[in-house]
């Protein structure tokens, strides 16, 4: 069983409060953000294949008082797979990892993922030594990823399964410096 | 060599410590030991051992959208794990301050260090990084001054390369 991936995101998003920082990964979920309704508090990447989840363990632990939230693809995750070791090592409490698993890589012809393959990113972030670990694969699931994500104590990892689809691409800013500098903006930080 | 020479890694920590940096990624490294255990003993800085320098490029990025410094400690061999990550401090214009130490160029018994050390300078000015080379123990802490306020101050790449002469050559037998 699998989600809808706009769908999923715009629940994980609603009214998902000031304190909430967001760092979408490259590609589909980075459009997937942005259709949910673009926010001065994320951070869209276009680039950096395997480095959104290592933007939001730095953020994270610039930031211990707000919650940072990195979503992003299994393609995505898995060139940055040694990231999860390293988050595994320094935990901080406002740190979540939401990976879109569909198995395949989207933006380049749907090409079977690793994950596809049987690569399990839940067994691989446990292993990294991630104690909570959540497995969406329905609606009850993702409400419960919801709560813990408005209330999160501890690092936390999800895989959510969505289904292989390409909906219409939404495009964020694309102007690196600019996303930048509002992001700063918005979280009061000095320049 | 004086004590006073010996003890640049203690230096430099000091100025770091000073420049406001919060955050320390690296891979381990026999040239950054003593600034390493310098860190880690400090509670104001969180040290971060990554699996990979790339890993580095983009903690960089998210301690500074997060209002903090973060600096990048590695040896030459792992500039070239960093190359297209590099393009995120690039396009975004994020402050990086890396202290690079060399491998491959002076007195060294593992070629395989040679071809990755032998192109660092290089490949620090295309990824458009301002690059401050250091021979003697006692120029590193004034020279990682300035290349604080390159990096922070005008959010740019800054690359401090300690040259293999200044941190003394690996011991193979013992």
């Amino acid at each position: 069983m699998t989600l809808e991936r706009r769908a999923a995101m715009a629940k994980l998003l609603a009214g998902r409060g000031d304190d909430l920082l967001v760092v979408p990964g490259l590609g589909s979920t980075a459009w997937d953000a942005a259709a949910a309704g673009d926010n001065d508090r994320n951070f869209y990447l276009w680039g950096a294949m395997g480095g959104a989840a290592m933007i939001g363990l730095g953020l994270a632990l610039a930031q211990p008082t707000r919650r940072v939230a990195v979503i992003t693809g299994d393609g995505e995750m898995l060139m940055g797979l040694g990231s999860l070791a390293t988050i595994g090592i320094q935990r901080p409490r406002n740190l979540a990892v939401i990976v879109f698993d569909n198995g395949v890589y989207g933006e380049t012809g749907m090409q079977p993922s690793h994950t596809q393959g049987g690569v399990d990113l839940i067994g691989v972030a446990r292993a990294c030594g991630i104690a909570a670990c959540l497995d969406v694969r329905d609606q009850n699931a993702l409400a419960g990823l919801v709560r813990r994500l408005k209330n999160l104590r501890e690092t936390l990892f999800a895989r959510v399964m969505i289904a292989a689809e390409e909906p219409p691409r939404v495009l964020p800013l694309r102007d690196g410096v600019a996303l930048k500098e509002r992001f700063r903006g918005a979280i009061g930080v000095k320049p | 060599m004086t004590a006073h020479t010996n003890d640049w890694p203690d230096r430099l920590f000091e100025t770091l410590k000073r420049g406001g940096v919060r955050q320390v990624g690296y891979v381990p490294d026999a040239g950054h030991a003593r600034l390493i255990d310098r860190c880690r003993a400090d509670d104001e800085i969180r040290d971060v051992v990554l699996t990979t320098e790339e890993e580095g490029i983009a903690l960089a990025a998210g301690a500074w959208l997060g209002g903090e410094r973060a600096v990048l400690l590695m040896q030459s061999s792992g500039l070239g794990n960093c190359i297209n990550m590099l393009s995120l401090a690039r396009t975004c214009r994020f402050p990086l301050l890396m202290f690079i130490t060399m491998r491959g160029e002076w007195e060294e018994f593992n070629p395989w260090q040679v071809p990755m050390g032998s192109i660092v300078d290089p490949v620090l000015k295309l990824c458009e990084a301002e690059v401050y080379r250091v021979h003697n123990p006692d120029d590193v802490a004034g020279t990682a001054e300035r290349a604080v306020q390159q990096a922070f101050g005008g959010e740019r790449i800054a690359a401090v390369v300690l040259s293999q002469q200044l941190i003394g050559k690996k011991v193979w037998t013992k």
